[in-house]
């Protein structure tokens, strides 16, 4: 005969009450870790998923996603002159915030280098991947945008073409993905008067300069487009990513161009650790804390209630130990509604968190490793819970029935 | 008929207790000598305060006395305060408990609540299974096997704690004023209850009652006044 289930039956609301209370808060312990590791895979999804051995990014920086990286787009013709690249491709990333059909749109724009690179390694799950040089657009389903929607960016509108889902930045944006030139346009896009107010600026500074006066020609172009201007840099993309040959030595053509004083170099791997490392540190650090503290406040709820539970079976207990009954009966008796609440608690958890967390707006992604981790850790508590009750159980005198 | 063997239960030997120590000293109970045979019910009359509890709780090995010594079916079991057994298992195996109330574990049915005596005592759940309702419907209260103690009236719920306490087959039943919480009528059939089992079971029972209608159950009758035992004079008047 089992004592602990026959007195749960017994106190079935209390019990079930309980349970529920330990389980909701056991999901959201569940949750965090799930939170956590959500996070590691969303900021690391595009660099594990772009297919680059190596990342060139502005020197002594550890952009493009740690930090703001500038590097000039030409730069890709330097990389591919390394021995053992196989081919190098610039690429833009940043994140943007606008106004689409009233409601505020907050995306990473993703540059691909047009025409090697147009999405053909980017997972779709609706259409297909950019196939004209601008004004197309692959953009990720945690946007909200549909299949063939428009979408003005800029002075430009763009056409979704291509759906991905769950393709996301390090912030949880949904990435968008264009061709470089598209996503340069709307990273410098600037409202027309401010071209024309610039435009003047800068032949009004002529005006009065020595070099306006040697070189009229330039004096005209001056009010005309940047880029007739050679003077000025052409529009900086963030990153160049390099692929090596198979069988290439990856540590001599990092060397190489490690050598290089104006640029920054890291392995797939390297990029990622910066990620996790920076970016996602500091929330793992709280989403850890606050995981020790719902675990501490699980422990002192379920040892609060089994010590209730006890407290009210005392007098059983008494008559328990004046009839004979051994301690490891009343210990029994005790441990086991702790385990049973803690087991039952831990499964609602799963159970619960299985339709719940696919509802959060960020990713969370529940682990093997972190379940097991996890159901040691209620196994634990759910012990240290019951100490308490079994301390006042073990003390009760069996004359305690007479009185 | 008095179907009592020489075979003593219990015997008790010059059993004292005192509470506290000099200016605070109380003397609860003081040299009570005592043999209860099997098949053998006694009971055990006094004023509140008199001790009755104390040596009952001292036989019952709960309260174990400051002197004297304590042999239960032939075995010694303490001196003073010191055990010659292991307490619990020799309670669990050879004593049997009755109290004023049932006492009975209020999420266990009845038949539950005396399968628990002989679980704990590793009997297997078949057996007490078994056994348990035999006791109940020995005990007339086999129609209330599977119900809560909830459910039971207070004459039921004693009956049940009666075959609780027979469960082991133990050699001596200790009741403390069992038909306290009883009418007359049932408290006298509780009482006849004690005789039957003790003298059908072969165990001998020591009751502590302040029931004096259903004294002539008795096989014998003891006193017990300032913590000392004699026996009682209602006897002679009862038989």
């Amino acid at each position: 005969m089992n004592l602990a289930t026959k007195d749960i039956r017994h106190n079935l609301g209390r019990f079930v009450l309980t349970t529920i209370g330990i389980g909701l808060l056991l999901m959201i312990v569940m949750g965090m870790g799930g939170i956590y590791r959500g996070l590691i895979r969303e900021a690391t999804l595009l660099v594990d998923t772009i297919g680059a051995d190596l990342w060139v990014v502005q020197g002594s920086t550890r952009g493009p996603f740690a930090e703001l990286s500038r590097i000039p787009a030409n730069l890709e013709d330097r990389v591919r002159a390394v021995p053992g690249v196989a081919g190098a491709r610039r690429f833009v990333s940043y994140t943007v915030q606008r106004e689409v059909r009233s409601r505020p749109l907050r995306l990473v724009v993703t540059g691909l280098a047009w025409p090697d690179d147009q999405g053909d390694w980017i997972p779709l799950v609706a259409g297909r991947p950019l196939r004209q040089a601008h004004y197309e657009m692959i953009a990720d389903r945690s946007l909200g945008l549909a299949f063939g929607a428009k979408v003005k960016l800029g002075k430009e509108v763009y056409e979704v073409v291509g759906l991905t889902k769950g393709l996301v930045g390090a912030g949880g944006d949904g990435l968008g993905f264009f061709t470089a030139s598209d996503a340069a346009a709307i990273q410098f896009d600037v409202p027309g008067d401010a071209t024309r107010l610039e435009r003047a600026a800068r032949q009004a500074r002529l005006a009065v300069s020595d070099l306006g006066r040697v070189q009229p020609l330039l004096r005209s172009r001056a009010g005309g487009l940047t880029s007739g201007l050679p003077a000025l840099s052409p529009p900086q993309v963030s990153a160049v990513l390099v692929k090596l040959q198979p069988g290439a030595n990856a540590a001599a053509a990092l060397a190489t161009l490690g050598t290089w004083p104006d640029v920054s170099v890291y392995t797939t791997r390297q990029q990622m650790d910066l990620l996790v490392s920076g970016m996602v540190d500091k929330a793992r650090r709280q989403l850890g804390l606050f995981r020790v503290l719902l675990i501490i406040i699980s422990t002192i709820i379920m040892a609060l209630i089994i010590y209730t539970l006890t407290l009210d079976k005392i007098h059983d207990i008494a008559l328990l130990k004046l009839i004979g009954a051994r301690n490891g009966v009343i210990v029994g008796l005790i441990l086991q509604q702790a385990l049973l609440i803690g087991a039952l608690g831990y499964g609602l958890a799963f159970w619960l968190g299985t339709f719940a967390f696919p509802q959060f707006p960020r990713l969370v992604v529940i682990e093997t490793p972190d379940l097991l981790l996890l159901a040691g850790i209620v196994l634990a508590i759910s012990v240290l819970a019951s100490l308490l009750g079994i301390g006042k159980a073990m003390s009760v005198e069996p004359n305690k029935v007479l009185s | 008929m008095n179907a009592a063997t020489a075979t003593p239960a219990i015997e008790t030997f010059n059993l004292t207790k005192v509470y506290g120590h000099d200016n605070t000293e109380v003397v609860a109970m003081k040299d009570v000598s005592l043999r209860v045979n099997r098949g053998q019910v006694v009971a055990l009359v006094g004023p509140s305060g008199a001790g009755k509890s104390t040596l009952l709780t001292a036989i019952g090995l709960i309260n174990p006395p400051t002197a004297g010594r304590i042999v239960i079916g032939g075995q010694p079991v303490m001196e003073a305060d010191r055990a010659f057994v292991d307490l619990r298992a020799f309670r669990r195996q050879h004593l049997g408990f009755v109290f004023q109330k049932a006492n009975l574990i209020p999420f266990l049915t009845a038949a539950e609540n005396v399968r628990v005596a002989m679980e704990i005592n590793d009997v297997s759940p078949r057996a007490a299974r078994s056994r348990a309702l035999q006791l109940l419907d020995y005990l007339g209260v086999a129609d209330r096997a599977d119900h809560l103690p909830d459910a039971l009236s207070g004459g039921q719920q004693q009956r049940v704690a009666v075959a609780r306490a027979l469960a082991n087959e133990p050699s001596l039943i200790l009741a403390d004023e069992p038909t306290a919480a009883l009418d007359g009528h049932r408290g006298r059939q509780v009482m006849e209850l004690f005789r039957k089992v003790a003298h059908e079971h072969g165990a001998g029972a020591i009751v502590v009652t302040h029931d004096h209608r259903a004294l002539d159950v008795f096989d014998e009758i003891y006193e017990m006044e300032d913590g000392r035992l004699s026996p009682s004079q209602m006897q002679k008047h009862q038989s």
